[in-house]
């Protein structure tokens, strides 16, 4: 029926293709080989089979590092989950009303941490945070809340939270741009018909916008997942590749950094390191099975 | 076709832009950013009145991504034809892995002695693969207007440490010691391995840990932990969240007594700070105990075997090993001391004076420097985290010893 | 009446509500800038204050364009993120047209195979990478950094387009065709614009993490020459922690740019993203 030939196809997709396979496709497949090789002294790669991931997983000088790792990812994600998404939420909703002045200027500002550089960010709230400038103790101690303050990046307890904090105030632009998109893109009549029968805004929200964008939701939720597995740059730049205190930091990206390149004298190993990396991509490839196959079609047959 | 196609497009976009190091050029390699001015402007200048046909880059990487970025480097084959080396292990590494050239025979390498050459060398001693640049002595500087406002002494012994320590607490104008933990390293290198080698009397101490002759949980060392448990009490408020650089600001803006620190120090108190500077070396346990310091083999120099122009980075190597290269470095990079035979005359009092501990006390380098650091769990990781969180209060001096003791027994068979 | 008096009180709550999240966003923005202008001594005795006739410096900034050639650095990065960002748009549109308008055989798992790239970093691939560019000749060159962010970009921007492109109606495709417009006419004139508000989005994700990037610029192309601004700084922080004037004035240098072109650019993107909701 359609008129099309296969030279269109290949015209469309060859560009993407080309680029995606040599840069991306390849290297990490190389890195995927690497995984079930050993390096020797001499930087000799031979075959070892799956003995990089038993040891991974079941050594304890290799699995505790790995699970705490992922431990603190996880509560990376959640707290994105509980404090990213929902504010995000929040202020998309709230742009997206009718009459909102300075609507626009607000979502320039908003939006305007996510295009600053992590370091640029990780340097800022260092100082900010730093107990020896003194900016947040002092600002805290104007609304009386002086002797609250503590060296939060410094601390095991608090340091994980920190950054995750960080991560948010950086981040949260990109859900609500996500939402604001797609809570504008309903139609008008749909809301205006809910006017008309008298529905207060609260309940239009509840009852009419939120079930319509929940696919952009889903969206966001998995974006946020693959973003935080695959986060690095932040700890990396305020903490190191050590991570501290007490590793208190260390999430999968910093775990994987310092297995492949080393750290000071810890020397590195690229197929320890493919193991590690190849370990992140099924996390991560898990999540996103779940999601398409479980939520995505749920999420969809409900919506439209 | 389209693959051959894309193939040549990028070859013609890496002819027009490409810049890599031609014959007659020099790339160094090295993560002292902080020197990259001293190369440019004396340096490699006094190098090219001798050469003036060899063209040198010094082309440095921030500390942190050093290494890292060295071993993309190196294995992609586009590193720099001289390599700053790390000492001892991670610099083995490279060579086995057959990135650096061996330097034996080659010309400036006589002019170090054994002693220096040993953290850039193989096992056997019989493969030199860098040369000696310089070490690190470290030490505590203390600001000397407030020592003298406070009527104090640098203090000799522990307790005499401590003793001065309290008093500046008690003055409630300064803090006693700036030092922090947020970057971790420093609570080893210049706390850990620092004060605690009068415990284990430098060398015997770390020469016993390797023949499996003492152990991290024998009492020599439990006590370096316990020293370090007890500063706590002197450091800034927020000292955990605390970074080096923090703790340069700190102890520069004078509102700070002493800082635990190492002679590449020098230089930036001396520009940064606006009172007379001084230092005394790491306190011993007893009076009249014989003093120990770190006088750490930190800096040298090797050639990357696929370097295109290994014979100019020979002459550029045989240079660094001259009575110029030694002099201009020791006195125009305050603070490393060049490690090579010549006699030189260092210019800054406190440079100085710290070099001459090298006559009153005793030398040794790093604890764990030298094969310890080569198994898993790494030691040095493993220190920078122990001793972290033995002066967050976090961990006792027992738990601490124990730990780095068990991980070095995992993997570690003396004599082997 | 109440129900004014609730409207009012819905306003000024919505208004206190994104005033709160500005500031919270604008505070550390802000603070550096005001401190970039003071003196060391200003900085350090009174952060939050605007700098004054007494303490205003700007020591730092001579320091930052004396020491390190900050708008070379700023025309690297803008090359290239504008270079990436042109040609993942355009394969990316090509590429989701491809995949969403015509079906043939493996289109399915190409589409998968594709896909693959949103989940994994191609961090993880870097020493291929790195040798890639070797052999390629194309270390220390722009090029290869638009090739990586290419490659990086494409899959999320091919998901995000296609999602759009699946949702224009097929009447006006098939009206097309029946007029007998040719397959790129269509794709050109009738697609490209309709999915313009997608674009936009797009646009801005794959634009923040080119920009910010550290990580390939440190191992693909460290040079002087073609250093981007992010590696700049982070080297410029890396020699100058303690110099404070220098460090904020860098980072404000850094910051400015991307403060100005989003400014600019901002106006073009929400009107994007409000046109594809009005149509």
């Amino acid at each position: 029926m359609k008129r099309f030939s296969f030279w269109h196809v290949v015209v469309f997709l060859a560009p993407a293709f080309l680029i995606y396979t040599v840069f991306s496709a390849y290297p990490l497949l190389d890195t995927l080989r690497q995984g079930f090789y050993t390096t020797s002294d001499t930087g000799h790669q031979s075959w070892i089979g799956i003995a990089n991931y038993t040891k991974l997983l079941t050594d304890p000088q290799w699995s505790d590092g790995f699970w705490n790792a992922m431990k603190n990812n996880v509560k990376f994600f959640l707290i994105h989950m509980c404090i990213q998404n929902p504010i995000g939420l929040l202020l998309a909703a709230l742009l997206s009303l009718k009459g909102v002045k300075g609507a626009k200027a607000y979502q320039t500002v908003l939006f305007l941490p996510t295009l600053l550089s992590v370091v640029i960010i990780g340097f800022i709230w260092q100082l900010i945070l730093s107990p020896l400038w003194g900016v947040s103790e002092s600002l805290m101690t104007h609304v009386g809340l002086g002797e609250h303050f503590a060296p939060w990046l410094g601390q095991e307890e608090t340091a994980l939270i920190t950054l995750a904090l960080i991560s948010v105030w950086q981040f949260v632009g990109i859900p609500m741009m996500l939402i604001y998109a797609s809570l504008i893109a309903i139609p008008e009549e749909i809301i205006e018909a809910a006017v008309v029968e008298g529905a207060s805004p609260w309940r239009i929200f509840w009852t009419i916008r939120l079930p319509l964008i929940l696919p952009t939701l889903g969206l966001v939720t998995i974006l946020t997942f693959v973003g935080n597995f695959n986060a690095f740059d932040l700890i990396y730049s305020v903490k190191g590749a050590i991570a501290g205190p007490n590793f208190s930091t260390d999430i999968l990206g910093t775990y994987f950094y310092r297995t492949f390149f080393g750290y000071q004298s810890q020397v590195g190993s690229p197929t320890m390191g493919a193991a590690v990396a190849t370990t992140m991509f099924l996390i991560i490839l898990a999540g996103v099975g779940v999601y398409t196959f479980l939520i995505q079609r749920k999420l969809q047959r409900h919506s439209f | 076709m389209q693959a051959k196609r894309f193939t040549r497009a990028a070859l013609i976009a890496a002819l027009m832009t490409a810049g890599l190091a031609q014959a007659g050029s020099l790339t160094i390699e090295s993560w002292r950013v902080d020197d990259k001015a001293l190369w440019e402007d004396v340096l490699i200048p006094a190098f090219n009145k001798k050469y003036p046909d060899i063209k040198v880059k010094f082309s440095p990487t921030a500390p942190t991504e050093y290494d890292s970025s060295l071993t993309a480097r190196l294995t992609g084959g586009t590193a720099g034809d001289l390599i700053t080396l790390r000492p001892f292990d991670k610099s083995l590494d490279l060579f086995k892995k057959g990135q650096i050239e061996a330097l034996n025979g080659k010309k400036g390498i006589e002019n170090f002695p054994a002693s220096a050459k040993v953290a850039w060398q193989t096992d056997d001693g019989k493969t030199v693969f860098g040369l000696p640049m310089a070490s690190v002595i470290h030490g505590i500087l203390y600001n000397k207007k407030v020592f003298q406002e406070l009527n104090l002494q640098p203090p000799k012994t522990t307790d005499e440490f401590f003793k001065v320590a309290e008093a500046i607490k008690k003055s409630g104008k300064y803090t006693p010691i700036a030092l922090g933990t947020a970057d971790q390293w420093e609570a080893n290198q210049i706390v850990f391995t620092s004060f605690g080698a009068p415990y284990w009397k430098g060398e015997e101490g770390r020469k016993a840990l390797i023949a499996g002759k003492e152990k991290f949980t024998d009492a020599p060392f439990v006590a370096a932990f316990d020293f370090e448990s007890k500063l706590a009490p002197y450091l800034a408020k927020g000292y955990q969240a605390q970074t080096y650089g923090d703790t340069q600001t700190l102890f520069a803006s004078g509102k700070a007594a002493m800082v635990p620190a190492g002679s590449w120090d020098i230089s930036y108190y001396n520009t940064n700070a606006k009172f007379e500077l001084g230092a005394f070396p790491p306190p011993v346990p007893k009076a009249g105990d014989k003093c120990y310091i770190s006088d750490h083999t930190d800096i040298g120099m090797g050639v990357n075997s696929k370097s295109k122009n290994k014979d100019d980075a020979y002459k550029f190597v045989e240079w660094m090993g001259s009575q110029e290269f030694a002099d201009l470095y020791t006195n125009k990079v305050t603070g490393f001391f060049s490690l090579s035979s010549h006699l030189i005359a260092v210019k800054d009092p406190v440079a100085k004076q710290m070099l001459d501990w090298r006559k009153s006390c005793s030398s040794t380098i790093r604890l764990n420097a030298q094969i310890m650091n080569r198994g898993e769990p790494n030691m040095e990781n493993e220190l920078w985290n122990v001793n972290s969180q033995v002066l967050n209060g976090k961990m006792t001096a027992k738990d601490a010893a124990a730990r780095i003791q068990t991980g070095f027994e995992k993997w570690y068979k003396p004599g082997k | 009446m109440t129900k004014n008096i609730g409207k009012l009180s819905a306003t000024a709550f919505t208004q206190l509500v994104l005033a709160l999240f500005t500031l919270i966003s604008m505070f550390p923005i802000v603070l550096i800038i005001i401190n970039a202008f003071k003196s060391r001594d200003g900085i350090f005795d009174n952060p939050m204050a605007l700098p004054t006739s007494e303490t205003f410096s700007l020591v730092g900034f001579h320091k930052v364009l004396d020491k390190s050639p900050f708008l070379h650095f700023f025309e690297n990065s803008l090359i290239v993120t504008v270079g990436s960002l042109v040609l993942i748009l355009l394969f990316a549109a090509m590429a989701a047209w491809a995949l969403s308008e015509y079906k043939f055989k493996g289109s399915r798992w190409l589409a998968v195979y594709l896909a693959f790239g949103i989940m994994v970093p191609i961090r993880l691939g870097t020493v291929s990478i790195l040798q890639l560019a070797v052999q390629f000749n194309l270390v220390n060159t722009l090029t290869i950094l638009v090739l990586v962010y290419v490659a990086q970009g494409l899959p999320l921007a091919i998901m995000i387009l296609s999602e759009f492109m699946q949702q224009i109606p097929k009447e006006l495709k098939e009206a097309a065709r029946c007029d007998g417009v040719g397959e790129f006419k269509i794709f050109f004139q009738i697609i490209l614009p309709l999915i313009r508000p997608a674009v936009a989005t797009v646009a801005v994700f794959t634009m923040v993490p080119i920009w910010n990037d550290l990580w390939f610029p440190l191992i693909l192309a460290p040079g002087e020459e073609t250093q981007t601004v992010t590696l700049g700084v982070q080297q410029f922080i890396g020699q100058y922690v303690t110099d404070w004037n220098a460090v904020l004035a860098s980072l404000s240098l850094a910051v400015a740019p991307v403060l100005l072109m989003y400014i600019f650019a901002s106006r073009q993107l929400i009107r994007g993203i409000t046109a594809g909701a009005v149509k």
